[in-house]
């Protein structure tokens, strides 16, 4: 036995190191048939460990103290060595999240990722994003802005909606009558714990994988088709196959990152947000308030519903609704296939208009309400829910093609 | 089906767009960071012109220095009239009470108005005041609707008097709208040189909201450079892996 053995097998005798090795990486056997849409759930991890690396950096200079805040901001960008690159990594990372984390989502709407037997699998993912969207919702206040401000403002104010304890509530979660001091303190606490709690349930959602093992985008299950090993016929080792394979995604993707990092960090407004700019003023409220480019969909959806007996609690309910929406998605899908591959017209069509209702409610949560985009608005709040409420519908009677017994190239 | 419900859909995004409210229109501002010639010109402006009420409290003098290629007694003779110490921030002595009484509004700080506002904003915005005697200062501004701000430039400028046309708006009303200025009494520099003077200060807003900008972009050059080979690399190790799948 070389030392190198040796010493494996010592430690093997005291921690499953060998075995969680080939359990999930040498011996975890994934499809062999995964497409593009298949690198955003290792660069979703990826983005995880830049926003938690950058963050303990940045924290080391950033003063949580509403008197220092936005100065401690310019202080990173300007005195601290490479504190720019930092803090840039940060908020083009937030953003980033954001997009490879819809992609990855928007992954498992096509092929039916969320269908028996991964429904738990889908249901701490979409937990995953609502961590996230905490998370970004906490450090969003940190830089003190204008807009950090007033956009806490209106979204802590959603809670004195809520009927009976909606005042009490709402100065509980500040901690103040209005977004302060004391609240910037508490949502940095926030902010730095929550993304340890994020990347326990990321670990707990690859566990959950690599129990019911991963789907594919002919949405078939390879562990039906085994060899007298009972090796998956259509199976390949993790790594080294998919790790050299994801290294092509990382890099291809770190590229298009390094792109917005040093050629346009700001993104036009949308990943940094121009009235940002101008440090936080409690007695000046600016003309326009929106939240950042990944909270506007469900923005637009809450200024979409009227009040009605004088309570935004209604608009609040079918806002976090539409979220809510996503955990029984496993439960309305009837098709008799995962894939979006084999399903019917119908299925295509809803899926379509789903994705460009959310995209142009993105867009109309940044922009001004008007008349005319509130009644927009509606009807795509309408058509976004239509695509999870009439799903055992339409479902059921659309038409399918044939699913092979063996995946496809 | 699917091509028509997105062609319609996206046929309706630019006409919500342009649907926004049109102001005055904003002049394209003569940005260049390389042109160190134009931002230390920017920074005497900002010196002798704002600096007296406005601070650029994030910016530190010895940074401003180092970055337009000025020696420390340049930046003592013409830059630093409030300070005594290079590592100063650029700050102000006036005190935010006084300037409360004084303006209505505290002068805000502009280490990074370049950056909340953009840099054709400032440059429309610092050639477009107008005389209007019913502001206390006697001026007004077409982007920047009863600014407390004064004139401070008039001396360089001259005086301007707004041009109004009439026009119709949706609903059948005529009303006044405010579409050009007009110099009517000269300054101590003609128009085009006055453009190329708040081109150098607004040159010189930019370079201070990102001291870092030019550094950056060169960085990024590399950057891409090395991941650009670095995803050659990575692409031929999986495709040399991936030979043995069928």
């Amino acid at each position: 036995m070389s030392t190198n053995n040796k010493f494996m097998a010592w430690i093997d005798e005291r921690f499953p190191a060998t075995k969680t090795w080939e359990e999930h990486l040498a011996k975890y056997y994934a499809p062999k048939n995964f497409n593009f849409w298949y690198f955003f759930g290792s660069l979703a991890m990826l983005v995880l460990v830049n926003q938690i690396l950058t963050g303990i950096w940045l924290a080391m200079n950033y003063k949580p103290d509403a008197t220092l805040a936005f100065a401690s901001v310019q202080y990173i960008m300007r005195d601290v060595q490479w504190g720019w690159l930092i803090r840039y990594m940060h908020s083009v990372g937030a953003s980033a999240f954001f997009i490879v984390v819809y992609l990855h989502m928007f992954r498992g709407l096509m092929y039916g990722s969320y269908r028996k037997p991964r429904e738990l699998l889908w249901i701490i993912g979409v937990i995953i994003y609502l961590a996230m969207m905490a998370t970004a919702f906490f450090g969003y206040l940190l830089p003190w802005g204008q807009m950090s401000y007033w956009g806490a403002q209106v979204i802590v104010n959603l809670f004195s909606a809520v009927p009976f304890v909606g005042e009490h509530l709402s100065v509980w979660v500040r901690g103040d009558y209005v977004i302060s001091d004391v609240t910037l303190n508490r949502f940095f606490a926030f902010h730095f714990a929550l993304p340890f709690i994020l990347a326990a349930l990321v670990f707990v959602h690859i566990v959950a994988l690599h129990k019911v093992g991963s789907n594919n985008p002919d949405g078939i299950e390879i562990k039906k088709n085994k060899d007298a090993n009972g090796i998956p016929l259509d199976g390949i080792p993790f790594h080294p196959y998919y790790t050299v394979k994801d290294i092509v995604g990382v890099v291809g993707f770190l590229i298009i990152f390094a792109a917005v990092i040093f050629f346009a960090p700001g993104m036009g407004g949308f990943f940094l947000e121009h009235p940002n700019f101008d440090p936080a003023n409690p007695l000046k409220t600016p003309p326009h308030i929106a939240p950042v480019w990944y909270f506007t969909p469900f923005y637009a959806i809450l200024r979409a519903i009227p009040p009605m007996f004088t309570s935004k609690f209604p608009g609040v309910l079918v806002m976090f609704g539409s979220i809510a929406m996503f955990f029984i998605l496993p439960w309305l899908d009837r098709s008799p296939v995962k894939s979006i591959r084999y399903k019917g017209p119908l299925f295509k069509i809803a899926i379509a208009i789903f994705t460009i209702s959310f995209i142009i409610l993105g867009y109309l949560g940044t922009q001004e309400p008007s008349v005319g985009r509130t009644w927009l608005a509606r009807i795509l709040t309408i058509l976004y829910y239509a695509f999870f409420l009439l799903m055992p519908w339409y479902s059921k009677i659309d038409k399918t093609k044939p699913v092979p017994e063996r995946v496809t190239e | 089906m699917k091509k028509i419900i997105i062609a319609v859909m996206l046929a309706v995004l630019p006409a919500l767009a342009t649907a926004a409210e049109e102001g005055f229109h904003l002049d394209k501002a003569p940005v260049n960071l390389h042109d160190k010639a134009s931002l230390q010109r920017g920074a005497r402006m900002f010196a002798n012109y704002c600096l007296s009420c406005h601070s650029a409290k994030y910016e530190r003098y010895s940074r401003m220095a180092k970055d337009l290629g000025m020696t420390d007694a340049e930046v003592k003779a013409n830059i630093m009239f409030a300070s005594t110490k290079l590592t100063d921030h650029m700050t102000v002595a006036m005190r935010t009470a006084d300037a409360k009484l004084w303006f209505g509004n505290p002068p805000p700080d502009l280490t990074l108005i370049a950056r909340s506002r953009g840099a054709d904003y400032l440059y429309t915005y610092l050639r477009s005041f107008y005389l209007d005697s019913s502001r206390p200062s006697g001026v007004n501004n077409a982007v920047f609707k009863s600014v407390a701000m004064p004139d401070v430039l008039w001396k360089l400028q001259g005086m301007q008097e707004p041009v109004f046309t009439i026009e119709t708006d949706a609903d059948g009303n005529k009303h006044p709208v405010l579409t050009g200025l007009k110099l009517v009494t000269k300054g101590t520099m003609t128009p085009a040189q006055y453009d190329k003077a708040v081109g150098d200060l607004v040159n010189f807003l930019v370079y201070m909201g990102e001291p870092i900008r030019l550094e950056r972009q060169a960085l990024g050059v590399k950057v891409l450079i090395f991941l650009a080979v670095f995803f050659v690399l990575a692409y031929l190790l999986k495709k040399e892996y991936w030979k043995d799948v069928h």
